[in-house]
């Protein structure tokens, strides 16, 4: 049984990493390029997840499951970066090419 | 208290729909990958939420074997990506 301030606390943290990931979505969505879009997707994606997690585990009902939500958090924390470094890696070995800026139409 | 997380929980799925609409209309196969790993971390934030509204623990595990996998996912098929394996289609410039 935790207190309100406790809760508001959690609250407003969802509501935050709530937020941040609707930002990465909507940079996944709108900008122009591939690595672009990565770097929107995967910065605002743990950010958002770290924020989420963390109201998560202050709104959670015992001991053990903070601790499970704070592992997840340490997961999320590492392993999103790894992921998009290892995709954007792998897509300019492949040869896809970065969006130079001349054309305002974009690519995407 | 409950009432902001199901708003939460909804508002999460509509970001995998917005998602959604990348892996399916991604010019490349990479957009695609980034797509699916945005959406993973999405579903993983939703079984967090969950376990927290059912009052069930259980859904953390699923929660982290579905973040693993999510992870494992993203980093095979972007070393398919690398290697030649998987073919790369390109936009038309």
């Amino acid at each position: 049984m935790s207190g309100w301030i406790v809760d508001a606390f959690g609250g407003l943290l969802v509501i935050a990493g709530l937020v941040f990931l609707s930002f990465g979505t909507i940079g996944l969505l709108r900008l122009p390029d591939l690595y672009c879009r990565a770097h929107a997707a995967t910065k605002c994606d743990a950010l958002g997840a770290g924020l989420t997690l963390l109201g998560g585990a202050a709104l959670a009902d015992t001991g053990g499951d903070a601790l499970r939500i704070v592992a997840l958090l340490a997961l999320v924390l590492i392993a999103s970066p790894t992921a998009g470094h290892a995709l954007t890696r792998a897509a300019w070995h492949a040869g896809v090419e970065p969006w130079r800026g001349e054309d305002h139409d974009g690519g995407g | 208290m409950m009432l902001l997380l199901w708003i939460a929980v909804f508002g999460l799925l509509l970001n995998s729909l917005a998602c959604l609409w990348r892996v399916l209309a991604g010019p490349s196969l990479a957009d695609r990958i980034l797509g699916v790993n945005v959406i993973a971390t999405n579903t993983l934030l939703v079984l967090v939420l969950l376990s927290i509204l059912r009052e069930q623990s259980f859904w953390l595990d699923i929660a982290i074997v579905y973040g693993l996998l999510g992870f494992t996912l993203t980093l095979v098929a972007s070393r398919l990506v690398e290697t030649g394996r998987l073919r790369f289609r390109e936009p038309t410039p």
